[in-house]
């Protein structure tokens, strides 16, 4: 991934949780304008690189730097969008009152509310209550929350986790859109099927990352067809 | 700290309410039907419900703001919406700020309705003046928002969230002087009433009540009402933390 500079960069980071190491000493970049796909298993630790990356992780040692400046940094607030797993809006509102307040907060211009909407196309169940939608809906909702600034840096965790296949292909869709209009991704997920919609790859297992490389690389370097197969190749198991 | 994050947030907890028709009706409501309670319940010995209603005018915002915060602020902590608006451009203070702003409206609501109730309907007696209680009413709501929002970083659960009410309140209830006047108990509680928040505000509710000038006494009341709200406010805002572990 030389290709293009980093917009994330990662230097030994180390992270405890509840008494245990999550994160031993990660190192890895970021590529500006693509799609980086950041897979392992769950438990792994790609949630907590999150965390550390968007700033609210507590890290024992090591440094994130985002767009070059310190992860957390209040210059970074606007310009890096985060999607937990758990969709965090406010489930006693409706989908538009949750996005008029978040576009308030991030002195989002108000047309970006409706576009945004669009964008995960929930449209239709703008108007109910988001306690009252399908666990696949709360995540597009949590998402476009993400989208309402424009965020020059995406980090998604497990964005597609649960979803209806043609709105997964949607969604990816979008992201590549965005990736195309300049927006860095990075996208978490246990599905390694997912890799195929990604530029590069981070794979992870028990906070440590196996290999970091463009996917075409990595597929060649490792000889394997799949970046499933690609995983099992790096941990030596399988064929 | 910004004027649009604090308007939207209050804004945005009020739509919350609303929302929730029937923790509005309960929140406004309630006190009306205790109020009332109370003055059924010492038919006999008038002199209690002219001693206690000016008070618990002021005190049930307290009481209520208090548990309303607490699982408000616990949501918006186990659903991620807070880690979610640490990583905006928003200043812990726009966040508290809002709170205050969407909190002092419903103790203003609920304020005006019981002083209505007890004065107009219930023939309650404010020797001083019944605006200036709804003022306290106020101060008394931030009060109990500050000492929720503090409380609430405690608690894991909802469950735990709500027996802060009766392991916080309920003593101070007990304490302020509302059921005993407080020269008349032990020597060490009636100590502990002074350090206890909710004694000031029984205090200065008492004195409005008892006379219509507004003695230094009860500014020094408010003084330290405020002061108090201040202090958890701090407190409770050094728990909201950006980074977690």
């Amino acid at each position: 991934m030389a290709v293009s500079e980093a917009a994330i960069s990662i230097r030994d980071l180390v992270v405890d949780r509840g008494g245990h190491r999550v994160l031993d000493g990660v190192s890895a970049e970021v590529a500006a304008g693509r799609i980086t796909g950041l897979l392992g298993p769950s438990g792994c630790g790609k949630s907590t690189l999150m965390r550390s990356i968007v700033g609210v992780q507590i890290v024992a040692s090591g440094r994130v730097d985002v767009l070059g400046l310190p992860a957390g940094s209040r210059g970074l607030r606007s310009e890096v969008g985060y999607v937990t797993q758990a969709p965090s809006v406010y489930l006693d509102l409706s989908t538009r009152q949750n996005l008029d307040y978040f576009a308030r907060v991030l002195d989002a211009p108000d047309q970006r509310v409706a576009e945004s909407i669009e964008s995960v196309a929930m449209a239709d169940s703008a108007d109910s209550p988001v306690g009252n939608l399908s666990g696949g809906q709360r995540a597009r909702v949590s998402l476009a929350t993400a989208l309402l600034s424009r965020p020059r840096v995406l980090v998604l965790d497990e964005p597609t986790v649960g979803l209806d296949p043609v709105l997964r292909g949607e969604l990816w869709a979008g992201f590549r859109d965005l990736a195309d209009a300049d927006t860095t991704l990075l996208v978490s997920s246990h599905v390694m099927d997912e890799a195929d919609h990604c530029d590069d790859i981070v794979l992870m297992r028990d906070g440590a990352i196996l290999a970091a490389k463009a996917r075409e690389q990595l597929l060649a370097e490792t000889g394997a067809d799949g970046v499933e197969q690609a995983f099992l190749r790096l941990v030596g198991a399988g064929s | 700290m910004s004027p649009r994050v604090v308007l939207a947030t209050g804004r945005r907890v009020l739509l919350q309410l609303r929302g929730d028709p029937r923790t509005l009706a309960l929140l406004l409501l309630v006190p009306c039907v205790l109020e009332a309670l109370i003055k059924w319940v010492f038919e006999g010995t008038p002199v209690v419900f002219q001693r206690v209603g000016v008070p618990l005018v002021g005190i049930f915002p307290l009481i209520s703001m208090f548990l309303v915060t607490s699982i408000a602020m616990l949501r918006e902590r186990t659903t991620g919406t807070l880690e979610r608006l640490m990583t905006m451009p928003l200043a812990k203070l726009d966040l508290l700020a809002g709170y205050g702003l969407a909190f002092a409206a419903m103790a203003t609501l609920q304020a005006v309705l019981v002083s209505f109730l007890a004065v107009g309907l219930l023939g309650l007696e404010v020797a001083g003046s019944t605006p200036l209680v709804v003022v306290f009413a106020v101060l008394n709501a931030m009060l109990g928002m500050a000492l929720g929002l503090f409380l609430s970083a405690f608690a894991r659960t909802e469950f735990q969230a709500v027996q802060f009410m009766p392991a916080f309140l309920l003593p101070q209830i007990l304490l302020c002087g509302l059921l005993v006047p407080r020269d008349q108990m032990a020597r060490p509680l009636e100590l502990i009433s002074y350090l206890l928040p909710m004694t000031y505000a029984y205090d200065a509710l008492s004195r409005v009540a008892a006379s219509s000038m507004v003695t230094a006494e009860v500014w020094r009341d408010a003084v330290i009402l405020l002061g108090a709200t201040a202090l958890s406010l701090a407190l409770g805002a050094a728990t909201l933390r950006r980074r977690t572990p």
